[in-house]
């Protein structure tokens, strides 16, 4: 070994910018953040859109309405605990219930692959159906297209719901005041590593399903009930983090969570241990944020909990009163506090 | 969760952590080598139990932070290949090299897959023998035995297509490097758990004698790095240099034999390009001469030769522990996870990226520029 070493720092010169699109500018991390601010917001600028929510709320004559669509590209598109057709229905009909709207009916686009058996397809039709049953909501207009063999993963669904309102709340971000309380509506994790285990590539067995469901069903108690709901936000593509993260930059607030509340069931932890993600950040497909006054909290969980969807309901934070505008701060299991922030793109395994 | 609820619990952190204050009485700077350490240590606040006498230096042992950037261009040629499929962990798809990352090469046509073990690239050779699969073989000790787990199972499958792209790195050389280099300011070492379940502790023991210097085999949890860091204040402070096994429900003393052994016989002991460092002497593997068929280097060409680069960023002087990444002109400016200037801001378990993703501005952050702890 010699005496000394010359250490010569030998770092790359940065990559400005992106000319191709990359597979993590839709992870729901900051790629994506920075996609939807540069090019799409600004294609279409419009208030209603600028909203930011998970549907654009509007009034059609005396009638309030709820508006908004989805696309699910999925793989596999079975996978445990559900599929792409019911998710299709239920992601819609949740970002309409996250507007506070009873959802009523759903638009459906199908992109389909060359040489998908039609018994897939079948089973992916049954489950809308089924899903829509459940939901209570009309599939009542839709599309179908064929695309050549290896132009898409089997199939692909575009959904479009509208609900409607039947109360003057305004729920959205904006309307979250320091001290409300943030509620969850159930254990975090499950959707994600359920579609992650039976990815190709990746061999670990779980019995982890999906919590793929409608949401509407939870949601519309709590305002029969009169509660001051503030906000709502389903922890779809980016977990329950990056969920938070929006509001308390669109509300301009600073959220403050604690890791210990946050309900992860053992099989999720494990499969997350495993591979270096935080299951924080992991998709669920079932679980919602809801925004409310404190004294109101101990009301909403009791009411949450009379579900079966939202047994696992629990407070996990609260909104500082003070603090830096746009923050997420998690208090951690040993007891420290640290910031949260928008993952760059989609969790990467680590090598080690 | 049965083995992490433990390792994570609020109560015994708090006991340990007042241990550690009470006995430390003066000044002193530990290094932790491992990234896994490093991320484990700013995620769950570790350095904010500990007493400000203490300070913890982040040392180079993320993989994907070392890996030298002509292994990165390399990575990308090779990728853009028609003929080749290019696999790789996941979070070496993000690394910039100096025109392109794996991911764009990926969205430029090239066929890059993420893979979570070797072998899965092996098999994906066996079942496309018209294509060339490559493996980009990077990382520690650690992620060695899998490596060549993987060449020994395509040499005896006869599975010819398949290559390994080679940039594994060793340890103790690092250590070595790290406490010759003039400037040294780490007095003690938290040695990487997982590594020494591999190669044992015995390396460590001339590493702790000639340099007097107290090396603890630590684990990864909030405890056991508390505890890694009780045991070797406890060291410094009478003044012992002893290797230390905090680790011991992982690491036995020999590490283990087999893998060990899988790696003597695959790989042999080269010089090797630290990113952000320079050459080390003996501190990487390269294939053994009688594996030399599998080295994607001799099929595709070798990396190009390393070229100086202008550049703020100081990823030389924080591997080295000698600047906070907070201290860096460029951290959080001009250089981000999603445009990093550096390889430590890239990977999850580089220093910069996990201070830059906790602690960006955490109340408890220390003033600009000031000596602080971890």
């Amino acid at each position: 070994m010699a005496e000394s070493i010359e250490f010569t720092p030998a770092c790359p010169l940065p990559i400005p910018e992106y000319p191709r699109l990359l597979l993590a500018h839709g992870g729901g991390g900051q790629l994506m953040h920075d996609l939807l601010e540069r090019m799409i917001f600004p294609a279409f600028a419009n208030p209603l859109l600028e909203s930011r929510h998970d549907s654009a709320v509007f009034r059609l004559g005396p009638t309030r309405l709820a508006f908004t669509t989805d696309g699910y590209v999925v793989r596999p598109p079975i996978f445990p605990g559900g599929d792409i057709g019911g998710l299709a229905v239920y992601g819609t009909v949740n970002d309409l219930a996250m507007a506070g709207a009873r959802p009523r009916y759903l638009s459906a686009a199908l992109i389909l692959e060359e040489g998908l058996p039609m018994e897939t397809l079948g089973r992916i039709l049954a489950s809308m159906r089924g899903a829509a049953d459940t939901a209570g909501v009309q599939l009542v207009t839709g599309d179908t297209k064929v695309v050549d063999r290896g132009k898409g993963d089997g199939i692909y669904i575009t959904t479009a719901g509208i609900g409607t309102l039947d109360h003057e709340l305004t729920i959205a971000p904006q309307r979250v005041r320091a001290g409300d309380a943030v509620l969850l509506s159930g254990d975090v994790g499950r959707h994600g590593m359920a579609v992650m285990a039976v990815r190709e590539g990746l061999s670990f067995e779980s019995d982890i399903e999906s919590d793929c469901a409608p949401l509407h069903g939870l949601v519309q108690p709590l305002l029969d009930a009169g509660l001051a709901v503030h906000c709502l936000r389903d922890c779809t593509r980016g977990g329950l983090a990056s969920s938070l993260i929006e509001i308390a930059e669109s509300a301009r607030l600073e959220l403050r969570i604690r890791e210990r509340a946050v309900p992860v069931r053992e099989d999720v932890q494990g499969a997350c241990e495993i591979l270096g993600f935080d299951p924080l950040y992991v998709a669920n497909e079932g679980r919602f944020v809801c925004f409310l006054p404190a004294a109101e909290a101990d009301r909403a969980l009791a009411i949450l909990r009379a579900d079966p969807l939202g047994a696992g309901a629990c407070r996990i934070g609260e909104v500082a009163d003070g603090g830096t505008p746009g923050r997420l701060l998690l208090e951690s299991r040993i007891g420290a506090w640290r910031i949260l922030d928008r993952l760059s793109g989609e969790q990467l395994p680590r090598i080690c | 969760m049965k083995f992490i609820d433990e390792y994570r619990n609020a109560e015994a952190a708090r006991r340990i952590a007042e241990t550690i204050s009470r006995e430390a009485t003066r000044p002193w700077t530990i290094m932790e080598i491992c990234g896994g350490q490093t991320h484990a240590i700013v995620k769950h606040g570790v350095d904010t139990l500990l007493p400000p006498s203490l300070t913890l230096v982040h040392g180079p042992g993320c993989p994907v932070c070392v890996t030298p950037v002509e292994y990165i261009d390399k990575a990308v040629e090779i990728a853009a290949r028609p003929e080749v499929i290019f696999c790789s962990f996941g979070d070496m798809l993000r690394v910039p090299g100096r025109a392109a990352d794996l991911l764009s090469a990926k969205a430029g046509g090239g066929d890059v897959r993420m893979v979570y073990s070797p072998l899965d690239a092996v098999r994906i050779a066996a079942e496309n023998p018209a294509r060339e699969v490559v493996f980009f073989a990077v990382g520690f000790e650690t992620t060695a035995p899998a490596n060549a787990m993987a060449v020994r199972l395509a040499a005896a499958r006869g599975v010819r297509n398949f290559s390994l792209l080679t940039a594994q790195v060793l340890v103790p050389p690092a250590m070595e490097a790290i406490l010759s280099a003039p400037g040294n300011r780490v007095q003690g070492f938290l040695a990487a758990g997982h590594v020494c379940a591999v190669m044992g502790v015995g390396e460590y023991e001339p590493l702790a004698r000639r340099h007097r210097i107290p090396i603890v085999v630590t684990g990864f949890e909030p405890l056991d790095i508390l505890q890694g860091i009780a045991l070797c204040v406890r060291q410094l402070e009478q003044g012992r240099s002893e290797v230390e096994n905090q680790y011991a429900r992982a690491v036995r003393r020999e590490g283990n034999p087999a893998a060990r052994a899988l790696l003597h016989e695959i790989f042999q002991v080269i010089p090797r390009r630290w990113r952000g460092i320079g050459e080390i002497p003996a501190s990487g593997l390269g294939l053994a001469e009688r594996y030399a068929a599998f080295d994607a280097e001799r099929r595709f060409g070798p990396a190009p030769p390393p070229a100086d680069e202008e550049t703020v960023c100081r990823a030389g002087s924080i591997l080295r522990g000698i600047l906070r990444p907070y201290e860096c002109p460029a951290f959080g400016r001009a250089c981000t996870p999603e445009h990093p200037l550096g390889a430590p801001m890239v990977s999850s378990e580089g220093a910069c990226a996990a201070y830059h993703r906790y602690r960006r501005d955490v109340p408890e952050r220390p003033a600009e520029g000031a000596v602080a702890r971890g």
